[in-house]
Order: structure tokens, then sequence, then C-alpha cells
């Protein structure tokens, strides 16, 4: 696959390619002073342009199409991963994975919305967005996991529920709401975490936890810029400011009380580092399900119901 | 008087209560039968012709559901905080302060109590005038203390929703709400309280995919538009034309989504009866 450069990341890989060069005519000229300057360029300004993103900038980092998505975090965090399909009721929705799996000593189940990485692969996975019997699937693992008191690790990565005909024949709207009910009084500790993106009913369809984590360069909103600029502004031009005003990424949330915990990724993205983003969300997970562990079921339910009871404002 | 010459889809929800000179009658949009307010009253505001139902708020269906004068309200003055101080083409404390001008409520829901025949209910009705019946965190924290006066009193709860969906300009605290209503009626279902769920016209998007999906029973009113993406959106999406009667009341009791279709006129008594028998 062509490497996908977004716009604001142009003056890096120009720099990159100019050091390149540079240091294939290094042998015959004398410019390592020169190369080593142009090093130094390139890592402040990766650092300049990285840590000040827009919101908007941050929403295309967190579509950026080499990004791990769920298999690709499972594969690299856990051992003997065991997919499980369908919903037994009406069929196997690929757009949301899940299975047993073990990261480090825990033994969880790991349920997340799956997208695919070129044309043919995206139309298998609906571009991640799911239909009802993808969040009754997820339903039935996650009533799966409690029956044998596991753990459960949700990955969230969505543009949205489907919003197609069948879909609604279906009942997408139950569906939904079934799992917001059912989820809030699981006997088990749950982690979520926003690894792409978080549009909407789509994505909290498997969004109730005890522990809400979002990846440094993702988005959690109760709609896309682009929708929202389409419906407030009548036009889709005004995504940059729907993204500003809809404050959605990860330090957004955690100051809206949303989230509890901001995941680092590799500087410039997880895509740049796919191991290392791996290996810091693994070990968040462990230290976060070691916490729970340690919580009483009952317990856990309660908490869970005062956390999200907890989220708003308001006057009175 | 060119608006009789609109064709039906151009009524929108203000047109269909444009009065005709002396401020008394209204056109049904269905059958274009011209009905005295008082006769449309009598008539729980429903064509006396057609039975078209005309979409009402929280005043009118406190009338058809509870008994006359049982209500008391709580929260009444709840009203949103724009956590995100957010702006469009327009500030959204100003959409509030206007809305709550024009509409003469706070917010999108009413909730309190009252009585159905002298059996004492917990009670919430949305109104769709009041921003496009969005839940914001107002809605949700409303709904959420409802079912707590349910849980604490041990009485049944009846939510009425119409609804565009959640309100986007409170961001994702908004989408929370979902979340903070679905948990609360878990609790309520684990102390076998019974809620049912009325879904009116148009009850769609984050509403209907948590509380009003939820009912131990759910209600529709005839030919109330309920879904979860607005058709326009699915439209565009599948690049046809949706096939007559999608996304209605009697389309999702064909498919297994509602119980029970009911005409506003036997509302009150359907309700009594299913509380005699859940309760
Ligand atoms: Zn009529």
């Amino acid at each position: 696959m062509a490497k996908t450069i977004l716009d604001f990341e142009k003056p890096i890989y120009e720099l990159e390619e100019k050091l390149a060069e540079m240091k294939k005519v290094s042998d015959n000229l004398d410019i390592a002073g020169e190369i080593k300057i142009i090093e130094d360029k390139v890592e402040t300004l990766k650092e300049s342009i990285y840590k000040g993103l827009t919101r908007w900038q941050r929403v295309q980092l967190a579509r950026h199409p080499e990004r791990p998505y769920t298999l690709d975090y499972i594969y690299m965090m856990t051992q003997n991963f065991l997919e499980l399909h369908g919903d037994r009721t009406f069929g196997d929705d690929k757009a949301i994975v899940g299975g047993f799996a073990k990261i480090d000593d825990h033994k969880v189940m790991i349920i997340g919305h799956q997208k695919g990485r070129d044309t043919k692969s995206n139309l298998f996975r609906n571009f991640g967005m799911p239909n009802p019997e993808g969040y009754r699937k997820a339903l039935r693992l996650m009533k799966l996991a409690e029956k044998f008191h596991r753990p459960i690790i949700t990955m969230i990565d969505t543009p949205g529920a489907y919003p197609g005909l069948e879909a609604e024949e279906r009942g997408q709207a139950e569906a939904i709401a079934r799992n917001l009910l059912e989820m809030s009084r699981l006997k088990v500790p749950i982690v979520v975490v926003i690894v792409g993106e978080g549009a909407s009913g789509g994505a909290l369809g498997i969004g109730i936890g005890d522990r809400i984590l979002m990846l440094e360069n993702t988005w959690y909103s109760v709609i896309s810029p682009e929708s929202c600029s389409s419906i407030l502004w009548r036009s889709w031009e005004y995504k940059e400011q729907a993204a500003e005003a809809l404050r959605l990424t990860a330090p957004d949330l955690l100051e809206q009380k949303v989230i509890d915990r901001i995941v680092p990724e590799p500087l410039g993205g997880a895509h740049k580092d796919q191991e290392l983003a791996a290996s810091i969300l693994k070990k968040v997970l462990i230290e976060e399900l070691q916490q729970l562990e340690k919580i009483k079921p009952e317990k856990l339910v309660d908490m869970r119901l005062e956390k999200f009871g907890k989220m708003g404002a308001w006057i009175e | 008087m060119s608006w009789f010459k609109r064709s039906k889809k151009n009524f929108s929800d203000d047109t269909q209560k444009m009065d005709l000179p002396d401020g008394m009658w209204m056109k049904c949009p269905e059958c274009d039968e011209i009905i005295h307010k008082k006769q449309l009253e009598s008539n729980l505001w429903t064509c006396v012709k057609c039975s078209y139902h005309f979409r009402i708020g929280s005043e009118e269906y406190i009338k058809v559901i509870l008994d006359e004068g049982s209500f008391k309200e709580i929260n009444k003055k709840m009203r949103s905080a724009d956590p995100l101080e957010f702006s469009d083409t327009k500030k959204y404390s100003l959409r509030v302060n206007d809305a709550i001008k024009k509409t003469e409520l706070y917010d999108a829901i009413r909730t309190g109590t009252g009585t159905i025949n002298g059996k004492e209910i917990s009670f919430g009705c949305m109104d769709f005038k009041f921003i496009g019946g969005s839940m914001g965190s107002v809605v949700g924290e409303k709904i959420a203390r409802l079912i707590d006066k349910s849980i604490k009193s041990k009485i049944p709860l009846v939510l009425i929703s119409s609804s565009g969906g959640a309100r986007m300009m409170e961001g994702v605290l908004s989408l929370m709400q979902m979340a903070k209503t679905s948990a609360r009626l878990a609790k309520l279902a684990d102390l076998g309280i019974p809620y049912i769920s009325i879904l009116t016209d148009p009850t769609t998007g984050g509403i209907t995919a948590s509380y009003a999906m939820l009912g131990d029973v759910n209600i529709a009113e005839p030919k109330a538009l309920i879904g979860f993406a607005g058709p326009r959106v699915i439209k565009q999406t599948i690049g046809k034309d949706l096939p007559k009667g999608f996304q209605t009341a009697e389309f999702l009791q064909e498919h297994g989504f509602i119980d029970r279709v009911v005409s506003r006129k036997e509302l009150k008594n359907t309700l009594f009866t299913l509380l005699e028998f859940l309760n």
C-alpha cells in the first residue's frame, strides 16, 4: 500500500526526503555536520507538528489507513486468540470481531469493531459499521465471558452503526439499546478502549465499562464532524469548526470526565510504530485489569452505574 | 390563502398548527379536513375524519393519559449548562434561551408523578418542539431521577418519547445520556418494577437506541416514524427510495420491535390494563 501522508505532515516528509538524498551522497562529500543539523530539524519539526495538532487533524490521524485495527492489536498484544462467530440468531457480522484471548496471565474476552484496509476487505468488514447482529454477537460473547468469570476488553473503532434498510428491519436501535442496558449490569470487569474512531451510538453500543480509555490520537463524540457540519451549518465545508465545537479528542473527553485515561501513542500516531503502540496499550490494559479484578462483582456494577450516572452538566 | 395549495410534504410541525383567521380552526395534514380546536382536543388531537394523530407535547399527553389534576412535576426548572460553550451558526446558549421563551418549557422533557385511573406511576413526556426533542444532559438526568423515583416509591414507569435523537450541541455528554438512562433502567428491571415505553412521532436516533426501545412493553402510536437512522440518511446510504411504510410504527410491530400499535384514544385504557398485569 502506498504511504498515506496527511496534509499537515508534508513538511516532515519533504525534509526527510532531503535528508535521505543528502545521506546518499554523503560518502563522497564531507557533509556530516549538515546532515546532523537537518536531522535535528526533522525531530523539532515532528515535535512541533504532532504536539500541536488541531482537533480536525486528530480526527484525520484516527482515520489513518495505516493505523492498527482491532485484530492487529489483538495479534500483537495477546496469545491464543480464539475468534468466535455469530449472534446465534441471524448471522455473523464481520464489522465486529470477538473471542477469548490471553493477555499476559489474564484470560479475557476481547471484542472490537473491525475495519478493512483495502476496498475488498473494507467491503467484507462493511467499513467497520456493524449491523444489529454485530451488537448481538458482542452481547452474546460478553454474556459468555460473564458466565465463566472472564473480564471483557472492548476496542472501539467505527464511523458509526450501519444506517441501512436491513439494519433498521432487524432493529439496529434495539440492538444498541439492549447492549447499553445489559453491559451496565455485567458482573465482570469491562475495560473499553477507543483505538480509532468513536462515532456515536455505534461506538457506545460496545462502550459501557468500568474504565474507559482513549488512545492519544482518537476521537469520540455524538456525531462525526462532517455530519455535524452538514446538519448545523447546512454544508459539508465546516468540518474543522465542527470538530473544534464538538470537543472530541482524548484530552477533551478527559476534561469532560467521560474517559478515565489517555493511552500515549508513538510520535506521529500508532501507525508509525505499531509494535510500540500495542506494547504501550498492553501494559495499560494489564494495569487496569489488575485493579478491576480486586473489586467484588456487585460493587463493580454499582460503581459502573454511578460512573455513568454522574456524566452530564446541568443547572438547577 | 396560498398555504392551502401547498402539498402535504410542505407541512412542517408549525404549518400544521397554522390557524385559520379566527385562530380556532386547524387543518388535518392527512385528509385536509378543517377541524375546530375544541373538537380536536375532545378527540385527543386526532383527526375526526381520518384519525390522523397530530403531533402533541407533554401538556397534551398529561391530559390524554393521567387523571385530571394528578400530575405533580419534579425537577421542573432544570436547564442546560452548555458544557462545551458550543456555537455553530448560533450560540447554543441562545438556542436554549430562545426555546425556553418560545415553548415555555425548560428542556425537552417533563417528568413527575401522576395517576392512571387512580394507579400511581412516574411519568415522563418529551416535547419535540424543544430543540427537536433532543436529549442532552437535562433530559438524561431528569429521566435518571424519574427512574429513581420509581425505585424509591415502587411505582411503574411510563415514558413517552418524541425526539430527533441526542443533542449534538452537548457533544459526547449527550451521547453518555443514552448510557446513563439505560444503566438506570437495568437497575429498575433488576428490582422488578415495570417500565412501559410509548413511542410517538417521531422517535429516532439515540432515543430509540436507548430507553425508548427498552420497555417491558413497547407501545407506539399509529404511523409514528420510529427508527435508528433517519430516512434521509438511509436513502443516501442505499441510493434507492425507501419502501412505503418503512420505519412506521406498524413496520416496527411487523418486524418484532413494538409490542402493540395503540391509537391515542385507547392509550390510557391500554396502559391501565397493562399495569394491572405488570404490577
Ligand atoms: Zn384527517
